[in-house]
């Protein structure tokens, strides 16, 4: 529980650097030649090719002048072509963007095939399938940059912790896609937070509140796989539900700014609004109460519903004073200000691009970024939470860890029967607290 | 139209000063606010029109509409929804609002041209700003850089300009028609344009007008000009970037005009439609 790592806070880094005196850098730039890439070409491979993977290529191919996207997987071909041609758009004049078409793999064994042919890889599908593609690439020693979150079960969570200690073990670099921890503002605030700007942290709100996602609607002549598939957002083995596949953002950062992960988790949750035929298994609000070690609370709310307040931001009271992320502001007890983030719309870098130029920075240099094990506890965090507001019940970080939940089938091919089926009139079973487990 | 080399601030792109004349048109009081903009991100009163529309200029199905999508992230950025402008819409999104407005209403309604929007930001005055070249007063009429505190306003809150409109200068800079390019100005040189309209045909840069609650006050002058950018995209994570929304553009709004005289439905559309974005 108190193995939370600091590798993303500046503070911590440049304690590392001072201390790196020279004695330090003959091994590290041994170590590079071991282990680093140098100067030499980087193939990469995109795995989910959605609009945000397409999105990660870029980063990638804009990261360093020396990689080549060299094979795509994804489970239709209609998503991996017109991902591909997006991707060559965006650098139209600048680079030719080229994927041989024998490397250019479709469905759901895909994965190994455009792994094998890469050094670096993309792992951006629906999250369920994230823990297993994760293993492989390890297994086959790739350098790995995956988004959020890192499973959606407990089974999952505990493949990719063993796989996170598997990297680490081989050197390998792995970034996920948890970019507030690249991002100036939050590195800045968590600074002054851990200097001690606001004392201990004793209470914290974090939300996700906004309208929603997209909807994609059933087709003739879809399969029942292919239809979740598309629509992959509303059921809860491909995404976890959106407490996971958004809210982790912020759930994250209460667990970064307190520097520990919740003992236990309670809340309440259900569908109001978005229940309607084409919103799967889903909730559209969840509210939870995380407790950690040191007795901090910290409230959690999401909610997908048009027409109410919008808000993501994190906030956090502690025995000085508060700290607000949104806004990037330290106050005192009585709401003077100490700190204020200087609003720099556009000026600051972004967090998307140097998540990306750090990762091949470091392949480059020899280095290990270890971004997976808290990626998987803060994702485990998500869960707990989901796991509470669906039984209505508490459920214990151990539970949590521990449980014998698998929402994830074993193998997917396309003659698996989803996890989840809709009854005759297309709706599906909705967790009831008070009935579900968990 | 513009303003001369010897006036005080003047940018190179705002010359020649040039004689446009406008056909009779309205315009909105205020920038399009949240409440507004939601409902058609929404979409959820389309239902109502088909109990009828008030108006007669635009026969058009709303479901025929195409909408913006969701954002991914608060687009607002915590300064507020309920009263204040909306922001971080493409160009296309802004279109596609007038031309849902004009499908619920029945009346067309568009962006206003470069033009137009000069003529009735200075609502007849010919000085920097619609309340003279003292750039101390702005204070009282327009939120900027110096008296903003970082964030938008809620519509309507300053003094309105000679005509009634409120927030020309500064609060959120206004989405036009035109596209930017160099030598508009240039060809309007010593003769009188009528309805002049610079119809782009790429997608950056637009003409952005009044500039923002982030800029000087020299960048609120009725003739000051902005360029959009692909930038404006920058933090979009996805690729394709999003059509609807500019993630790094939190200081652009816009406002409606419909002019006295509706156009034919081949005009109305082409309003419409004048966008090749990628």
């Amino acid at each position: 529980m108190n193995t939370f790592k600091e590798e993303n806070s500046r503070r911590v880094f440049i304690k590392t650097s001072a201390l790196a005196t020279g004695a330090m850098f003959a091994p590290m730039s041994m170590n590079a030649m071991v282990h680093g890439f140098g100067e030499k070409k980087l193939k990469l491979a995109l795995v989910g090719c959605g609009g945000r993977g397409s999105g990660a290529a870029v980063q990638a191919l804009t990261a360093d002048p020396n990689v080549e996207l060299v094979a795509m997987a994804d489970a239709f071909a209609d998503r991996l072509e017109s991902s591909l041609k997006a991707i060559q758009e965006h650098f139209e004049g600048e680079k030719t963007i080229k994927v041989k078409e024998k490397n250019r793999f479709v469905g759901f064994d895909a994965y190994k095939k455009a792994i094998d042919k890469a050094d670096v890889v993309i792992l951006t599908t629906p999250p369920g399938f994230r823990p297993y593609h994760f293993e492989y690439a390890i297994a086959q020693d790739k350098h790995v940059f995956m988004e959020k979150p890192v499973a959606t079960d407990p089974a999952g969570i505990r493949k990719v912790l063993e796989t996170a200690q598997a990297a680490k073990a081989k050197k390998l670099n792995v970034v996920v896609g948890l970019q507030r921890h690249y991002q100036q503002k939050y590195i800045s605030l968590l600074e002054h937070v851990r200097g001690g700007a606001i004392g201990k942290i004793r209470s914290g709100q974090v939300y996700w509140n906004d309208a929603g996602v997209w909807v994609r609607k059933r087709e003739a002549g879809q399969s029942e796989l292919e239809y979740q598939m598309r629509n992959w957002y509303y059921f809860n083995w491909l995404c976890g539900d959106h407490i996971l596949e958004q809210h982790i953002h912020n759930i994250d950062i209460a667990n970064w700014f307190i520097g520990d992960y919740p003992i236990e988790a309670q809340g309440m949750g259900g569908r109001q609004v978005r229940n309607g035929i084409d919103h799967g298994e889903i909730f559209d609000h969840h509210f939870v109460e995380f407790t950690y070690a040191s007795g901090a609370v910290v409230s959690s709310q999401c909610r997908h519903q048009p027409g109410t307040m919008s808000r993501v931001d994190e906030v956090f009271q502690g025995t000085k004073g508060s700290v607000t992320l949104g806004k990037g502001v330290i106050e005192d007890l009585e709401g003077n200000s100490l700190f204020e983030y200087p609003r720099k719309w556009g000026e600051d870098p972004n967090p998307y691009q140097v998540e990306h130029d750090r990762l091949f920075a470091s392949i480059r240099s020899g280095g290990v970024l270890e971004d997976a094990e808290n990626a998987a506890k803060s994702t485990l965090t998500a869960i707990m939470g989901r796991m509470a507001t669906y039984s209505g019940k508490k459920i214990t970080w151990e539970q949590a860890l521990n449980a014998d939940l698998q929402l994830m089938p074993k193998a997917v091919t396309w003659d698996t029967t989803p996890p989840t089926l809709p009854n005759a009139e297309g709706y599906y079973p909705i967790p009831q607290p008070g009935k579900t487990q968990f | 139209m513009g303003s001369s080399k010897s006036s005080p601030n003047h940018f190179a792109d705002e010359a020649p000063q040039h004689e446009v004349a406008i056909a009779p048109f309205w315009m909105a009081e205020f920038e399009i606010t949240w409440d507004l903009y939601t409902l058609f991100m929404e979409r959820s009163v389309d239902s109502f029109q088909k109990q009828g529309v008030a108006g007669t200029e635009v026969l058009l199905d709303v479901d025929a509409v195409s909408g913006a999508t969701t954002p991914y992230v608060d687009m607002s950025f915590g300064m507020g929804t309920d009263g204040y402008p909306a922001i971080g819409m493409t160009q296309l999104a802004a279109v596609k609002f007038c031309e849902w407005l004009s499908a619920m209403t029945g009346n067309f309604y568009r962006l206003p041209t470069e033009a137009e929007w000069e003529y009735a930001c200075r609502a007849g005055t010919t000085t920097a700003y619609s309340f003279g070249d003292d750039p101390t007063q702005l204070d009282d009429y327009a939120w900027f850089e110096a008296n903003a505190n970082a964030a938008y306003h809620p519509v309507g809150e300053k003094k309105p300009n000679p005509w009634g409109l409120y927030d020309m200068h500064g609060n959120v800079a206004e989405w036009t028609l035109d596209a930017y390019a160099i030598s508009t100005y240039q060809a309007r040189k010593g003769k009188t344009t009528d309805n002049p309209f610079e119809v782009p045909t790429q997608t950056y840069p637009r003409i952005v007008r009044g500039g923002s609650w982030m800029d000087a006050p020299r960048h609120l002058r009725s003739a000051a000009r902005r360029a959009s950018n692909k930038k404006w995209k920058q933090r979009d994570p996805q690729i394709p970037k999003s059509l609807w929304w500019h993630t790094d553009a939190p200081f652009v709004g816009f406002r409606v005009v419909r002019p006295a005289t509706s156009p034919s439905p081949d005009a109305q559309k082409r309003f419409w439609n004048y966008n090749t974005q990628k």
